[in-house]
């Protein structure tokens, strides 16, 4: 995972590991139940 | 307002780059929702006495506006920057859906054209290029996996809208166990004045915090030397105005055009066409209404996953040979559907997915052939103005294969021949997609803007 890095900054602040957590389970959870529920009406297809 | 400047949301250091692409998942899932209007549709028939295409009207009128705002507002995103950009669409995204709620609440439909379908489709537009540019810059060593996750959300915003929208819609009309159940108007009204206050809220997430990379910024181990490997990949910058005046803007538009004309030509017709497709002698279709909806399903994840895998894919295949995959191979595809898809389902299921997932991958992956042609300069600007493509498509394609239809006989009457007209229609035109991608070459450098400092990256306005 890469961490930016601006010129002139001697030592790169550590990464909020826990705030990238939680951005992508804000976007990640919702996006699994929409796949999910889509899914449930897929399996109709292969019934 | 200053607190939404360009200028306030650089990174600080040490920043990781990795939540800018939820930053962006945030905006698209939520405009995505405009995919999901079906679920609501028969109701707004009901509620104002109109027909279906008056209330198809309300659709077509954000599409058209989605188009025509991102072409004009690009240059205005660019200038100020994500933030700005997304902190704007939220407020008019949310702002369309009260209007339309208001409409809705007192039985005025054009309110609700105003509301969601002008309103809330400057929202749409200014949303959907808004962190464009930004990702492409945060991932210069992969920018078609960086705008991939980004657009993959506009297809994934109406597979959560769907069940969200229903089990709402259910919540709030107290009749809704009765057999033969439509949502009442008051119910849809609830549901957009739901919609626009969690819509708001998960934007502006969006919008606080996204970041744009401190200039001279490049992520470790990045060599910006190696980036121009390929013959169309250029380190100049084109700027949007100059970048129309080009044949590659417009060979590039006429591709995106016939690609998505011809996922279109499928999309609009799938519960339909698939019932059509397996339909017997004696006029009844081997596919149920139900199976119809799962297909119609299964069409939504490979346009959502195809935004993301074949953009991905771009970036090591490079842009143009995989739009030659998207528009050849998608040329070869719909043919056998034409010709042979009535033979089993597996078959014409398997068919329309890959179409669609190409369908997807070319709207995901055409921000950095963008950025590959013209570099980084005006790239959100030049993206908003290639979107027209895609308002022009969504006219033609319904248009073709609906003209075509009609020529063929009444719905329910219809059957796989029926649809060879309009498909191979289709087919001649993804061949001339094929042909216009073909003819991209490097942009001219006399297009270049001048480059004020040696050895510099990029110029200082954009994001």
């Amino acid at each position: 995972m890469s961490t930016a890095h601006t010129p002139g900054a001697h030592a790169p602040v550590k990464a909020s590991t826990g705030r990238l957590a939680v951005a992508w389970a804000l976007v990640g959870v919702p996006l699994a139940y929409g796949v999910y529920e889509t899914l449930t009406r897929v399996v109709a297809l292969f019934g | 307002m200053g607190w939404l400047d360009r200028e306030r949301t650089v990174a600080p250091p040490g920043f990781n780059r990795w939540l800018v692409p939820p930053a962006a998942l945030a905006v698209h899932l939520c405009i995505g929702q405009a995919y999901a209007t079906s679920v609501y549709k028969t109701a707004l028939v009901k509620h104002f006495g109109a027909s279906l295409t008056e209330i198809g009207v309300i659709f077509s009128i954000a599409i058209v506006m989605l188009g025509l705002s991102a072409a004009i507002m690009g240059t205005w995103v660019d200038t100020n920057g994500p933030r700005k950009a997304m902190f704007t669409s939220a407020v008019f995204w949310a702002s369309g859906f009260l209007i339309g709620s208001l409409g809705i609440f007192t039985s005025q439909l054009w309110l609700v054209y105003l509301g969601y379908g002008f309103v809330g489709g400057i929202g749409l537009g200014i949303g959907y290029i808004s962190p464009v540019s930004t990702l492409i810059k945060w991932f210069p060593d992969r920018p078609g996996l960086a705008t991939g996750m980004a657009i993959m959300g506009f297809g994934g915003g109406a597979l959560i809208a769907s069940p969200v929208s229903t089990a709402l819609l259910k919540m709030y009309d107290p009749n809704s166990g009765a057999q033969g159940w439509v949502a009442s108007g008051d119910a849809v009204g609830k549901l957009f004045l739901t919609l626009a206050v969690v819509y708001l809220v998960y934007m502006l997430f969006g919008a606080f915090t996204i970041r744009v990379p401190a200039e001279g910024w490049k992520p470790a181990g990045f060599d910006p030397a190696k980036v121009k490997t390929a013959p169309l990949v250029t380190t100049d910058n084109v700027s949007a105005k100059n970048a129309i005046k080009t044949r590659q803007f417009w060979l590039v538009w006429i591709a995106l055009f016939c690609n998505v004309t011809a996922g279109i030509g499928i999309l609009e017709q799938a519960a339909p066409m698939i019932q059509d497709f397996f339909r017997q002698s004696d006029g009844v279709s081997l596919v149920s209404a139900a199976v119809a909806s799962g297909f119609v399903g299964l069409l939504s994840i490979g346009n959502m996953s195809g935004r993301f895998a074949w953009s991905a894919t771009s970036d090591v295949t490079g842009r143009k040979r995989i739009y030659m995959v998207y528009l050849g191979v998608g040329a070869v595809l719909y043919t056998v559907l034409a010709l042979a898809g009535s033979t089993t389902t597996f078959l014409y299921v398997a068919l329309a997915f890959i179409i669609i997932s190409f369908y997807g991958g070319g709207f995901a992956t055409v921000p950095a052939y963008l950025r590959d042609l013209f570099g980084t300069f005006q790239v959100g600007a030049i993206h908003g103005r290639l979107l027209t493509a895609w308002s022009a498509a969504g006219i033609a394609g319904p248009l073709i294969v609906n003209a075509f239809l009609d020529a063929q006989g009444k719905p329910g009457q219809l059957d796989a021949a029926s649809y060879q007209p309009a498909l191979l229609t289709m087919v001649g035109l993804l061949v001339v997609g094929f042909v216009a991608n073909l003819l991209v070459k490097p942009v001219e450098a006399r297009f270049h803007e001048p480059r004020p400092e040696r050895g510099r990256y990029e110029p200082a306005m954009e994001a």
